[in-house]
């Protein structure tokens, strides 16, 4: 494979970024968020750059490596640090920083009242960075460091408004419920090396076809596990809403465009490991389809916008497992709706932050209403985004989640179908959802009160969001033009045989407009055609109750998980204070008693010392005498 | 005369000084009477020293002599000193150290 030095320069310039903004503190307060923003765009040209090389080479030849240096090496075990961009991770690289390099341009306006901007571009470039390391390492070992290092930046923006306690309690659960996921990713390393003997992306491919289904199929598992923690799927899927507590664009960036699609990402990246193992496929799958029920369903009832956006999210990223779990089939369709999916999600992340903007940051959509008017282009640009997410032709959406509607449905066989109908019933709760969203925020009539003045964000707000308009509209056509994408990346996956078609694309994509049209009536219907209160109405059924509640996720993590957990933990505190501690301050005690107990004999009269030591010398001579007698 | 008689002297001796030691309150009576039990290992030394025909036992004894002496001096003037802090010479009054 060809060597091109030019790799380390991606990830290179932003965290050159994020340590120069952290080290020099206050200093750099005045010029730190263009400084990030230009080293994020930066990044973005070095992408692009290596996209054109890509391009003009052949598919053999197209990826190319760097090796940063010997990491770990013992005996016959050795890992670098070294980097590798290929057709799939190209993909990822461009999204990353193009996506992020818009949301630092946001951001500076966005951020722009906050005296801790600096801080906040300072985490994003840290954010970029790890997040490229994650999808640029070579090997799972390279993956891992990535991995963390966006675990720890989520945490970081999650929490950055820390000074509210509530905020600072979702940051922890976040990392947490990460944490359970990243143990998974840990575990799979070590399968891999104790039964592969390596840990490296080609090396783990070669063996794939000789290691036992048993091997793979752990491995496999384990992979899930951490990619349904990263990527919020269920059942790891709580953190994902308290995550909305970071700022907008942390929301947009992170939970919405790369970080937890890095789970989707992992699983593509390890389709070797999938194919040999047929069990964690079917499990990946299974994880999907409930996700994007679980997420939609969810989604109907929030009244929060963001919290709204992010069970969107929760869902479509579970079309894209479930894509990924297709096998071959699959896999192309799943990074293609990762791709239009981060251009659409983001866009109306973007758009929720442009309404908090001209709401004095109020996030319940039953106090918005009629802001079209107001905010003409954020109406748009958000529209755009509805349009595509729902899967109206020609958005973006519609191409990206017809392909793996219908590659669902021709799975084959019973699983098939059961996919299918899933997907499909998943569309048209999401055309209900976000037409909701959009009724309740632009045109239904105002429900805001004379304090609020909404207006329009300034251009650096609104244009980020037009370019990520512009992707929404037009990106599902250019990739799936010609099947540019799966040609694309059909040189990384094993080549499959045709299945047999269940329904036409045609068939499928009527059925799918078909359920949209439903959805969408309904929320007309329900939301446009009658009034809506402006506070949340309390005699509701209890599904709707339930759906507010998250499908009860956290009163069943709580019960199952930290209620056990915290009766564990004061007994083994028991436990500790009364045999550990015990045994210490046993021993103690039993030094003190017998100092007493010895100390009655140290009267402090003279004369019994001097009848002790004459007792004693008698006692001593008797005894020796006794002795050599 | 026999010379164990001696043995027997010393023997009384260091009897008597012992139990002054133990019952007597007076730190000077108490003081002779190690003087009294010096004396008397001193007139076994000797005496040993007469029977086994060797000098080594009058040595020890200068020795011990030479001891008692210093012993003599330090203790006096501790027992001195006590007296005119605590206008008392009871050696059981002097246990301060105990607490």
């Amino acid at each position: 494979m060809a060597t091109n030095n030019g790799l380390v320069y991606l990830i290179a310039l932003p965290l050159f970024g994020a340590l120069s903004l952290l080290l020099l503190g206050r200093r750099a307060d005045k010029w730190g968020h263009l400084l990030a923003t230009a080293l994020s765009a930066s990044s973005f040209g070095v992408g692009l750059i290596q996209l054109s090389g890509m391009l003009g080479r052949s598919t053999e030849s197209r990826p190319v490596t760097q090796k940063l240096f010997s990491w770990i090496s013992v005996g016959s075990f050795n890992v670098d640090a070294s980097l590798l961009l290929d057709q799939l991770s190209i993909c990822f690289v461009l999204l990353i920083t193009g996506v992020g390099t818009l949301i630092h341009i946001y951001s500076i306006s966005y951020m722009s009242h906050d005296h801790d901007r600096r801080r906040f571009f300072a985490y994003l470039n840290l954010f970029i960075a790890a997040m490229l390391l994650l999808v640029l390492g070579d090997s799972y070992l390279n993956l891992y460091v990535g991995w963390e290092g966006v675990g720890l930046a989520s945490y970081l923006l999650i929490g950055f408004w820390n000074q509210k306690p509530a905020y600072a309690t979702a940051s922890k659960k976040a990392f947490v419920m990460n944490r359970i996921g990243d143990m998974g990713l840990s575990f799979a390393i070590m399968i891999a090396f104790a039964s592969l003997g390596t840990v490296s992306f080609a090396g783990v491919k070669e063996h794939a076809h000789h290691a036992s289904e048993s091997t793979m199929t752990a491995i496999g598992i384990m992979l899930l596990v951490a990619a349904v923690g990263k990527s919020a799927q269920f059942p790891l899927q709580a953190w994902l809403g308290d995550a909305m507590a970071g700022p907008t664009p942390v929301s947009a960036l992170i939970h919405a465009a790369t970080m937890v699609t890095a789970g989707v990402y992992l699983i593509v990246r390890s389709n070797f490991v999938f194919d040999a193992a047929p069990t964690a496929q079917l499990l990946v799958v299974i994880v999907g389809a409930i996700t994007l029920m679980f997420g939609a369903l969810v989604g109907t009832a929030k009244d929060d916008i963001k919290k709204a956006l992010a069970a969107s999210t929760m869902s479509q990223i579970g079309y894209m497992i479930l894509g990924a779990g297709l096998g071959p089939a699959g896999y192309a369709f799943a990074i293609m709706h990762l791709l239009t999916h981060g251009f659409f999600k983001a866009g109306m992340f973007l758009g929720a932050g442009s309404v908090m903007h001209g709401m004095n940051d109020e996030v319940n959509m039953r106090k918005y209403g009629a802001l079209r008017k107001f905010m003409p282009i954020t109406f748009i640009t958000f529209g755009l985004g509805y349009l595509a997410i729902i899967g109206v032709p020609p958005f973006a959406g519609f191409y990206s989640k017809d392909m793996l509607i219908e590659t669902a449905f021709n799975a084959g066989g019973i699983k098939g179908i059961l996919l299918g109908s899933t997907a499909l019933l998943g569309a048209a709760i999401t055309a209900f959802y976000m037409t909701r969203v959009m009724i309740l925020t632009f045109t239904s009539s105002k429900r805001w009160d004379d304090s609020q003045h909404p207006h329009e964000s300034p251009i650096l707000m609104w244009l980020p969001m037009a370019i990520l308009a512009i992707g929404s509209v037009t990106s599902g056509f250019l990739l799936s033009r010609g099947s540019a994408l799966k040609n694309w990346l059909e040189p990384l996956f094993e080549s499959h045989g045709e299945h047999e078609e269940l329904l036409s694309p045609m068939v499928v994509s009527g059925l799918a407009l078909l359920m949209v049209a439903i959805g969408v009536a309904i929320a007309v219907m329900k939301y446009q055609l009658s009034d809506v209160d402006s506070v949340a109405p309390v005699d509701v059924s209890v599904f709707t109750r339930i759906a507010r509640r998250d499908l009860l996720q956290d009163d069943i993590n709580e019960a199952l998980f930290m209620r056990p957990g915290q009766v564990i933990t004061a007994a083994l505190v028991k436990v500790d204070e009364s045999v550990v501690d015990g045994a210490v301050r046993g021993i103690g005690q039993m030094a003190i008693g017998s100092g007493t107990s010895l100390r009655k004999t140290q009267t402090g009269f003279v004369r019994s010392y001097a009848m002790l030591i004459l007792v004693g010398a008698a006692a001593l001579i008797t005894a020796i005498w006794v002795v050599t007698q | 005369m026999n010379i164990n008689n001696y043995l027997y002297l010393s023997a009384i001796l260091f009897t008597i000084g012992a139990v002054g030691v133990v019952v007597r309150r007076n730190a000077i009576v108490v003081f002779m009477c190690v003087e009294l039990m010096l004396n008397a290992a001193n007139l076994t030394l000797v005496t040993f020293s007469r029977i086994n025909g060797t000098l080594d036992g009058q040595v020890v004894a200068f020795f011990t002599m030479v001891v008692a002496a210093c012993e003599v001096v330090v203790g006096l003037a501790i027992i001195v000193t006590i007296y005119r802090s605590r206008r008392s010479a009871s050696i059981d009054d002097a246990s301060l150290l105990k607490r």
